[in-house]
């Protein structure tokens, strides 16, 4: 393909410099080739060598003097060894019997075949811009599309993660029991399961939320797991006034939450207290999440995959400016997020660069 | 026991409200008699060496000790119905293993039909595959971190830091640990091969040590060598121990 083009410019430039000489110069057809088609291929090969200086050289505002000079002597230089190579072959063809006086027929047209030289090769620089830029832009697209792909996954993933079986399966049980012994409660806690999954999939569908809905959501989830696991559940949230309007991606919280529960309470038989809570700093919101742990139980184990999935989401989302940490001692995990406030500090910054801003994650 | 005989029942659940449940469904059977609801697996071992129940339904998550756990530290002549929410690898491992085991919300007719099962199994003193189910119920490659013994009602939960050797003393081992020796109803193999390898070595026929306790090792005659351990123990080293040990060391 390239070395196509390559002899196709070769051959067009060839046949342009061959006219000049020819029609112009007055030189005989045979010499006008003889002499045209070799410059023409040279001259091709500056002009696919031209991408060289345009890729070191890019463009940016602030810098056209500085590049006009660079390329106007680049052009110069290897137009003046161009038309240096021209006279060569002709001083070389001169050699041959039926060529007398090519050397003086070329000299006559130098001075104008130069002036095309540099004009052709300055089009070959632009034409390089041109196609450097179409490449990053198709690039660029490539990267967000990408990374747009890689948080609706996510997000399905955790969507999917969302309703834990074990969760659901308990909470039938639970109600299986209360069905007996107290149907009263029974259909309050199918009517608070049905709210909560009913909730979350609504909330799973949207770009974004505020807090306050999340946190509601949590509410709820609490609500029902305090059903099952009764006064071992306790559960404490702290909200800073206004953080509750900050948009966050839906369902980021929940598997935090989930976690708490799932290897803090469940596994202390006394149960403790979950603290949940939220205030601004940085340009953001800083949410905490903290669940006492048994002190026995090896740390870590199988908390894992739900805190690498929200990890993933907030890169996608915001890039390095988000983050999350898990903290532990011997009895309590902390869990924290730190979420950008898109609009709210820096109204410049639009959700939308996602392609650009998880760059680095990818 | 004879099957028209009163069924002992023991019930192992850390959520309450899941205990009730269950004891609700038993209740409508006269031919059973529940013993006593425990929350957790160190209740439940006590309840079962005191109470000597012929059925345990076994709840596998629970804090501190899993169903798995507590298994290993009951008689193996009860019968062990698990109960589970949902837990893919457990129910493999029942499957595979042929254990009984019901799935929450339990249906009240399933119960009844495991209980029969029970029966059957008691009466034909068909003891629980412990073994199986343990290795089976942990993750592939992942070794044992804590080892647990009882010593009559009582559990003692040993972290493998903890132990200096493992002893065979014909069907049990004994387990050396902080001065002490913890007997358990185990085969040094079995334990052996739950254990990560590139710390217990099998430095003799009858004794796995913990390569951190190791102080020398000593030639005492012509092919004929001991480990000292770093509090003084000296335990027998063979041929095939030294080279073992040489492996890793």
């Amino acid at each position: 393909m390239k070395a196509m083009l390559f002899g196709a410019i070769g051959l067009l430039l060839g046949a342009i410099v061959a006219t000049f000489l020819g029609l112009r110069g007055g030189a005989p057809w045979e010499e006008a080739m003889l002499l045209g088609l070799p410059l023409g291929f040279a001259q091709a090969a500056l002009c696919l060598a031209a991408r060289f200086p345009a890729r070191a050289a890019p463009l940016a505002a602030g810098n056209v003097l500085r590049l006009a000079a660079t390329h106007l002597s680049a052009a110069l230089v290897s137009t003046g060894a161009w038309i240096l190579t021209g006279f060569a072959l002709a001083r070389l063809l001169e050699q041959f019997p039926g060529h007398a006086g090519s050397f003086a027929r070329f000299q006559r047209e130098a001075a104008s075949l130069a002036v095309t030289g540099v004009l052709i090769f300055l089009l070959a620089v632009t034409a390089h811009y041109l196609i450097i830029a179409l490449e990053s832009a198709r690039e660029a697209e490539v990267r967000e599309l990408s990374a747009r792909m890689l948080a609706r996954e996510a997000e399905l993933r955790a969507l999917r993660a969302q309703v834990d079986p074990h969760f659901l399966f308990n909470c039938l049980n639970s109600i299986a029991t209360l069905t007996a012994e107290d149907p009263g409660g029974a259909r309050r806690m199918c009517l608070q399961l049905a709210g909560f999954l009913r909730r979350s999939l609504a909330l799973g569908q949207q770009d974004h939320i505020s807090l306050g809905e999340e946190l509601a959501l949590a509410g709820e989830y609490l609500a029902i797991e305090s059903i099952r696991f009764g006064p071992r559940l306790k559960f404490v949230e702290s909200v800073e006034d206004g953080c509750r309007d900050c948009p966050v991606p839906p369902l980021l919280l929940q598997p935090v939450v989930e976690n708490a529960v799932r290897h803090g309470i469940a596994q202390i038989l006394e149960g403790g207290t979950i603290r949940i809570g939220a205030h601004r700093d940085l340009g953001g919101i800083i949410l905490t999440v903290d669940n006492p742990r048994d002190p026995e139980r090896p740390a870590g184990r199988g908390t894992g995959v739900g805190l690498e999935n929200v990890r993933g989401r907030l890169r996608a989302l915001h890039g390095e400016r988000a983050g999350i940490e898990m903290t532990s001692t011997a009895t309590l995990v902390t869990v924290r997020l730190f979420i950008p406030w898109v609009g709210d500090s820096d109204r410049g910054a639009e959700p939308r660069d996602i392609g650009k801003e998880s760059d680095g994650a990818l | 026991m004879v099957p028209s005989e009163l069924l002992k029942v023991l019930i192992v659940d850390d959520e309450e409200l899941a205990r009730r449940g269950l004891r609700r469904d038993l209740a409508a059977d006269p031919a059973i008699e529940v013993l006593a609801e425990c929350p957790d697996g160190f209740e439940a071992v006590r309840a079962a060496t005191e109470l000597k129940p012929d059925v345990v339904l076994l709840d596998i998550q629970m804090p501190r000790l899993n169903g798995f756990e507590v298994l290993e530290l009951l008689d193996p002549e009860i019968a062990v119905i698990f109960v589970t929410a949902h837990d893919d690898h457990a129910v493999r491992a029942f499957e595979v293993n042929a254990v009984d085991y019901l799935l929450k919300p339990v249906d009240p007719q399933r119960l009844s039909d495991a209980l029969g099962r029970a029966r059957e199994r008691l009466r034909r003193r068909e003891p629980m595959p412990v073994e199986a189910l343990a290795a089976a119920s942990r993750p592939a490659g992942v070794p044992l971190g804590r080892i647990l013994v009882r010593d009559g009602p009582q559990v003692h939960v040993l972290p493998v830091e903890t132990i200096d050797y493992i002893e065979a003393q014909d069907d049990y081992i004994a387990v050396h640990s902080a001065g002490r020796s913890h007997l358990k109803q185990q085969t040094i193999a079995a334990v052996e091969q739950r254990l990560d390898s590139s710390r217990f070595v099998r430095i003799h026929r009858s004794y796995l040590l913990n390569l951190d306790r190791l102080a020398r090792i000593e030639l005492i005659a012509k092919d004929s060598r001991i480990a000292i351990l770093r509090d003084g123990t000296r335990l027998p080293l063979s041929r095939a121990g030294h080279t073992r040990l040489q492996a890793l060391l």
